[in-house]
């Protein structure tokens, strides 16, 4: 992995100085300065709405807005009420939690503790993938520390606020990274989502209470905090303030993480940032946002990295996992790869996405195998219609929109492909 | 009992972690499988009497994460990641070779028990393309034979 970022921003500056892992070298950058002055000194409303007023929103992958999130906890109940931090991180090309975990995990716990003042939360549970153990031990050890030097537990610095962090690791199921999939996992279940209302304000984690934040969101509270409400909103657009870190994967010449202002262009992180295509290659298709986001072509780059701009493309921004895809590449076996993970991780509650996800993979590979017929990609765009808006969980419409987002641009290859009986992409990976 | 006592405690450490008793069953399971390998039907007994719920409950819980095994496995897993950014970069061209450098296919064990070999979702290394686990450590920017070296060294 990379320490830091091939650009870097006020989240990931000091990154890849091992020190700042540590709560001494955390503190000697100004750690937890934004912390003491929430806990001693803020009201749990204007915290609140200081983070309204910056405008940042959710980085888990829809985009919520934070500080209207944090308002909805109840407010004088008697039950214990909890921050639930979605460490999750399984949506397939996003891997920039992963580098917050390992190099900076006291930036998160920062604005874990100020989201706790806000929310009056008792409790964190940070729910980390399974695979990710390192940076679960990284984490585990840093709370340690702040345990230790008393930023955690009965007495957070001396404010008479008490907080603490538990670790929770997951064990391999994409669907707990939904946050009632997740809830269900953390009380020890099967990570099957709920049906929602109750929304996780009224009942969460254990039946109580309970705001369900990404690990990217939180780590932007404590700028936040430090600098102001009109300082982030010097990063981004109007609408989409602030940074977010691009994880750029796939056939490109500098793949890794960047740090950019949300409205970036996307071509300008694929061409200018991430260098391009390799040699002889030319670019194809991007997946902007992992790979639940729809794809848009090369002639459809042109797009400031932000959700008001994405939507307008039928797409969206998602974990910011930007995947490049060039010529050698057909778009069948693409589809054939999403497919097969949805079937794969769908939870099967729903039959919509139960069936329906079976059906796409079924139909895709068909398509590859050369004996696919022209009916088959209206039952395509027909299945996906019926996934999407029908669930419990918005896993079905992430289901159906990349297959349909291949199908709006890249038609003519599964044309192609029923029309010759074989695939015309000779160089294309490998299934 | 099959839990030993270290383990036991362990577990018991994490339930005081948890406002309900079963929050502590994944790390739980974990701790048992690092001690066992696999969760056996009376490791589930067991464990169903520790969380006070019946052990189908425990079993459900197994077989729903990939995780989390119920039966017996190689002493070691490698893992190949082949979601769509590996896949770009020779992710699945990695596994084809490992299927062949063992002699068994992703899903099997290898007859002397050593390695247990599986394709994976995205493993959050994307950019560091093909990659594999090793257990629970991550090797990245692979190629074929840095692999099988690897694989070779696993006792
Ligand atoms: C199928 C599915 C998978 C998800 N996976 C993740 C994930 O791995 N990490 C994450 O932070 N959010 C994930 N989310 C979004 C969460 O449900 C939730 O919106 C988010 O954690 C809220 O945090 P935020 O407001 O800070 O973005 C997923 C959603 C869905 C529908
Ligand atoms: S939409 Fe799919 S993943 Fe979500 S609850 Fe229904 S079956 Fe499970
Ligand atoms: S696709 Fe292999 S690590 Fe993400």
């Amino acid at each position: 992995m990379q320490k830091a970022p091939f650009v870097t921003g006020y989240l990931t500056e000091h990154t890849g100085d091992d020190a700042y892992a540590t709560l001494d070298g955390y503190r000697a950058r100004g750690g937890y300065e934004a912390a003491k002055r929430a806990l001693t000194g803020m009201s749990p409303d204007e915290i609140v709405n200081l983070v309204k007023d910056a405008g940042l929103q959710g980085r888990g992958g829809a985009g919520f807005g934070t500080g209207m999130k944090w308002s909805f906890m109840p407010k004088g109940t008697d039950k214990p009420k909890y921050l639930v931090c979605n460490a999750d991180e399984s949506e397939p090309g996003s891997f920039k939690d992963r580098l917050l975990l390992e190099r900076a995990p006291h930036q998160m716990l920062e604005g874990i503790l100020i989201g706790a003042k806000a929310t009056g939360a008792a409790k964190t549970f940070v729910y980390v993938r399974g695979e990710y153990a390192h940076p679960a031990d990284v984490l585990e050890r840093a709370i340690d520390e702040a345990r230790a030097a008393g930023i955690l537990g009965a007495d957070c610095m001396g404010s008479g606020f008490a907080h603490d962090v538990v670790v929770t690791r997951g064990a391999g199921a994409y669907i707990c990274g939904e946050e009632t999939g997740l809830l269900e996992s953390l009380e020890g279940k099967k990570g099957q989502p709920r049906k929602k209302p109750p929304f996780p304000a009224q009942y969460g984690a254990f039946g109580m209470p309970t705001t369900v934040n990404n690990v990217e969101t939180f780590s932007h509270v404590p700028h936040i905090l430090n600098k102001g409400a009109a300082w982030f909103r010097g990063f981004g657009t109007e609408k989409s303030p602030g940074t977010t870190i691009f994880g750029v994967s796939g056939l490109v010449q500098r793949p890794g993480l960047y740090e950019l202002p949300l409205g970036t262009r996307l071509d300008t992180i694929v061409f200018d940032h991430a260098g391009g295509p390799l040699p002889g290659r030319k670019v194809k298709g991007v997946i902007p946002g992992g790979m639940s986001m729809p794809i848009l072509p090369v002639s459809q780059l042109d797009v400031p990295m932000a959700n008001e701009f994405l939507r307008e493309r039928k797409t969206m921004l998602g974990t910011g996992g930007v995947m490049v895809l060039d010529d050698s590449v057909c778009m069948v076996r693409v589809a054939c790869v999403v497919t097969y993970f949805f079937r794969d991780e769908s939870c099967g509650q729903c039959t919509q996405c139960r069936e329906g996800t079976g059906w796409m993979n079924k139909i895709v590979q068909r398509i590859e195998r050369g004996a696919g017929s022209k009916g088959d990609l209206d039952i395509l765009l027909d299945v996906a219609a019926k996934m999407e808006g029908q669930t419990i969980c918005a896993f079905a419409d992430a289901a159906a929109w990349p297959v349909q987002g291949l199908l709006r641009h890249f038609r003519e290859d599964f044309e192609a492909h029923i029309e010759h009986g074989k695939c015309p992409f000779p160089e294309s990976f490998q299934l | 009992m099959v839990i030993s006592a270290e383990t036991r405690a362990a577990i018991d450490a994490q339930i005081q972690k948890y406002p309900q008793r079963r929050g502590a069953l994944l790390p739980a399971l974990h701790l048992v499988q690092k001690e066992k390998g696999w969760i056996a039907p009376e490791t589930a007994r067991e464990l169903a009497a520790i969380f006070e719920i019946q052990p189908i409950e425990v079993l459900e819980v197994v077989t729903f994460y990939n995780m989390f095994y119920d039966r017996p496995q190689g002493r070691h897993h490698v893992y190949v990641c082949t979601n769509l950014p590996c896949s770009l970069r020779g992710g699945r061209d990695l596994v084809h070779a490992i299927e062949q450098h063992l002699g068994i296919e992703a899903g099997e064990t290898t007859k002397d028990g050593r390695i247990t070999l599986g394709h994976e979702e995205c493993l959050g290394a994307c950019a560091w393309a093909p990659m594999l686990r090793i257990g629970e450590t991550y090797h990245e920017n692979l190629d074929v034979e840095t692999a099988k070296r690897l694989l070779d060294e696993l006792k």
